[in-house]
């Protein structure tokens, strides 16, 4: 295993290296890359913290637990809520924060907050070659030049190693609140949800889970803004079902995050990335051994049974049915299956043509993660 | 600025082009006469001008795709333009290229409130976006000042940004989805109504690409419902140091305004003698907005004051009704209008960290000593995107250089500073000769290699954003090939 102590280091490590690497982070995720391990982990450390302009410089390796523990102590958070896998794959290790932007990993509040990638504000990485790049900076608005930051969030490293990340944070919300709304079946939740959505209130999480049949609503700010907001949405959301305030819900939210419901079951899992009401369509095609919803439904979770293309039963093929645009990906699956199927959804020709491009272009050997992308 | 030479081969086909493009465009939608084609010579730069060899001005994807198509088989230049509004010379043409107006597409193709999108043709303007979702009370959250003139197309190539990104982000956080024509021909559709798009975030680098990788046509945007109600308030300081401490401690205390503006007292004088807002007269002027009920703004505002009030304000002025927060608000929206009164001005826009505030102001400061010439300052405080406005005479020789060069060391220091060269206005000719100062050459190399894949002959767009000298072995070929 090859574990770079700087940034000079890893780019020697790469420029010199004779074989594909396994990129690695916390190796939280296991990509099952073939290739000499690369780990990110000696390259960490907080090397710039301002609470009042809102920004955190860190090395790749830096584990994400040390910097919300940084952040917590200035009442400030990561927004976009990174998921933590281990539980859903059955892996130990500990999350970086450059793995976690390597793979734009953001949980519920994604869909008011934005994504990881929407917060990452610069980069500094090693090509292919061997070559230290830097793209964006420091500061919240800059468009100077290309923007490779977005690029290289959810590249899977196949462009670029990252060495550093900088990036935006929020302050923590001062008190949170859900609105659960039962007896909901999933057309009945989509709506609900986009209800809560399409309010003025400010909603930071729209999750359904059909084994219990309740969606969840939530609200957080200022304890009277909050309380205003949940009383509000309750008005609204009654019309659709039981609706009713709950507090204490941070466990309910990391269970979301990290879609706990699927934790020790067999089975393989896919994340689906849809418009919000095309769930609705989506659900009853999979033949899923179960289901969970998130983003106002347009994230879906699926567990199937091994080694089932979900993709095929997406675009309708040979149903006579319309294909239901969006993403398929495989969190969780064996190798033969990853192999077979690819984690990440095939692109249309024009597009594939272009992400071939890019990977050429950022790593010619064709070394970094091969194959995880296509 | 420099432009390149106009390819001579070029100028000669220009019958041959536009007898090409005739046979794909109706009548009206190719613009060959030279007197016609001088409306295309400049955009919101108006201190550079040159008339393209045609302008073509398409009405759907199709046409744009076939325009692009013979361009690229011709080996002829295309510059994109939207609404003509850039400040930083995006659409400026050279006279061996033709210019390609989006203005005619201007069509919503969907709103679809379930899902909180709207899809556009992206010649339509950034206001009208959220005039055709008004009466269902959702809003599109970019608002550059230009909003009534500018064109989401515009947006999108320069990822533009406004005073209330602070809360809702800039165009590349509310854009889902695009259908872009490549140079070739080729039309390609990237993400949509779902959140994330699969393999790699291509629309992430074409957001702000500067029209450099291909023509966005049609864009699915993310659309929000407006908030219950906004009010600002109004702070005046004796010096820079206490307002910039004021906003960092206000960001600290956990509030999330949506906007926070900051003038300087050149700009806070310019701004009294023309819209007679009521302002105080002071070192350094706050406006700072918050959203919510009734009810969220008190409790958001009482959190500001006491912030506030512990930085011993010369004034603090809370707005109690739609009349007193439109007098807060008319100054500063007048800050442009001010000047353009007073003189001819260049407007920058540069970014940094916010805690470098009065120390990039005390340096401006002197900076204008040094060249003699006047500079104003209008600030997004919240995101640290400045706008110093540098006032000079354009009829006097020598003038505009020297107010270029003033700008230029003003780039440089946010640079120095640990900021960057344009937070929202993008590069276009203007900052192109700076990009060296913010990157290494290896840097730029790795942006370059983006549109040797989007654009292997560099023919969209291709003296913008770097430096002539570093694109030129890249333009040459493409040149020489004919």
């Amino acid at each position: 295993m090859m574990r770079p102590e700087s940034e000079a280091d890893l780019a020697r490590m790469i420029a010199e290296a004779k074989g594909p690497l396994n990129i690695q982070g916390g190796g939280t995720r296991g990509m099952g890359v073939e290739g000499e391990t690369l780990s990110l982990s000696a390259l960490s450390g907080v090397e710039l913290y301002e609470p009042g302009a809102l920004t955190l410089v860190a090395k790749a390796g830096t584990p994400v637990a040390e910097i919300e523990e940084l952040l917590a102590g200035e009442n400030q958070r990561l927004a976009f809520e990174p998921a933590d896998y281990r539980g859903l794959l059955g892996t130990d290790g500990t999350p970086t924060i450059g793995g976690v932007f390597a793979s734009n990993i953001s949980g519920p509040r994604r869909i008011q907050a934005g994504a990881a990638r929407d917060f990452l504000l610069g980069v500094r990485f090693v090509d292919g070659a061997g070559q230290i790049v830097k793209n964006g900076g420091r500061v919240m608005k800059n468009v100077t030049g290309y923007d490779l930051v977005k690029l290289m969030s959810g590249a899977q490293g196949t462009l670029g190693v990252l060495s550093e990340v900088s990036f935006k944070v929020l302050p923590r919300a001062a008190s949170m609140a859900t609105v659960s709304v039962a007896e909901l079946d999933l057309p009945g939740a989509v709506r609900v949800m986009s209800a809560a959505l399409g309010s003025p209130f400010d909603v930071t999480g729209a999750a359904y889970d059909p084994d219990s049949m309740t969606s969840h609503i939530r609200v957080e700010g200022f304890a009277e803004s909050v309380e205003y907001r949940c009383g509000e949405l309750i008005k609204i959301l009654g019309q659709h079902g039981t609706a009713e305030r709950r507090d204490d819900t941070n466990d309910l939210w990391q269970g979301i995050r990290d879609v706990s419901a699927f934790h020790g079951r067999a089975g393989d899992v896919w994340r689906i990335s849809v418009k919000p009401s095309d769930a609705v369509e989506l659900a009853p095609r999979l033949g899923a051994t179960a289901l969970q919803f998130d983003w106002g439904g347009g994230l879906v979770w699926a567990l199937m049974p091994e080694g089932r293309d979900l993709r095929i039963a997406m675009s309708g093929a040979g149903t006579g049915m319309e294909a239901i645009p969006g993403h398929a990906t495989l969190i969780r699956a064996s190798a033969d299956t990853c192999a077979r199927l690819g984690r990440f959804e095939p692109q249309p020709a024009p597009l594939e043509a272009l992400n071939r491009g890019l990977r050429a272009q950022f790593d010619p050997r064709g070394i970094l993660n091969a194959g995880l992308m296509g | 600025m420099e432009m390149p030479a106009p390819d001579p081969a070029i100028l000669s086909r220009k019958a041959h082009l536009a007898a090409r493009l005739s046979k794909v465009l109706p009548a009206d939608a190719l613009i060959v006469d030279e007197a016609e084609t001088r409306a295309y010579e400049c955009d919101a730069l108006t201190a550079y001008k040159c008339p393209p060899l045609l302008a073509v001005l398409p009405r759907n994807t199709q046409e744009v795709s076939d325009v692009l198509r013979i361009c690229h088989e011709e080996g002829v230049p295309v510059v994109p333009r939207g609404s003509g509004t850039s400040l930083a010379g995006g659409a400026l043409p050279t006279a061996d290229s033709v210019i390609l107006g989006v203005a005619r597409m201007n069509e919503v193709l969907e709103t679809d409130y379930e899902n909180r999108i709207i899809r556009v043709q992206t010649g339509r303007t950034n206001l009208s976006v959220s005039g055709a979702v008004e009466e269902e009370d959702f809003f599109y959250a970019p608002d550059p000042s230009s909003q009534l003139a500018c064109a989401i197309a515009g947006n999108i190539a320069m990822n533009s940004g406004g005073a209330h990104c602070l809360k809702y982000g800039v165009t590349t956080n509310n854009l889902m989805g695009v259908t872009m024509v490549m140079m070739d021909g080729t039309v390609v559709e990237i993400g949509g109504a779902h959140l994330d798009a699969g393999g790699l975030d291509l629309l992430g680098v074409i957001c702000g690409s500067e029209g450099q990788l291909g023509v966005v046509t049609e864009a699915t945007l993310r659309i929000l419902r407006k908030p219950e109600g906004a009010r600002p308030v109004l702070i005046g300081y004796d010096s820079n140091e206490i307002a910039g401490s004021c906003v960092s401690d206000i960001i600290k205390a956990g509030v999330l305004p949506v906007a926070i503006e900051f003038m300087d007292r050149p700009c806070i004088e310019a701004c009294e003698a023309f819209a007679k807002a009521g302002y105080p007269m002071c070192e350094a002027l706050l406006i700072i907005e918050v959203e919510g009920s009734d009810a969220e703004i008190d409790a958001q505002l009482a959190v500001i004051k006491e912030i506030a009030q512990s930085h011993n304000p010369v004034e603090l002025r809370e707005a109690r009704d739609a009349d007193e927060a439109g007098r807060i608000w008319l100054g500063r929206k007048s800050a442009f209008g001010a000047m353009g009164q007073i003189n001819d001005y260049m407007c920058l826009d540069g970014t940094i960290p916010v805690s470098s505030l009065p120390y990039v102001l005390r340096r401006i400061g002197g900076l204008s000593q040094q060249f003699g010439l006047a500079v104003a300052n209008v600030f997004h405080a919240g995101d640290g995107n400045m706008h110093p406005l540098i006032l000079f005479d354009a009829n006097k020789p020598g003038d505009l250089e020297l107010c270029e060069e003033f700008g230029a060391e003003i780039l440089k220091l946010c640079v120095e500073v640990g900021g960057c060269l344009t937070g929202e206005h993008g590069v276009g000719i203007e900052k192109r000769d700076l990009m060296l100062h913010q990157y290494s050459a290896e840097d730029l190399e790795a942006q370059l290699r983006v549109k040797d894949v989007f654009d292997p002959q560099w023919l969209l767009n291709p003296a913008k954003v770097f430096p002539l000298s570093v694109t030129e072995n890249r333009r040459a070929p493409a040149l020489a090939a004919e």
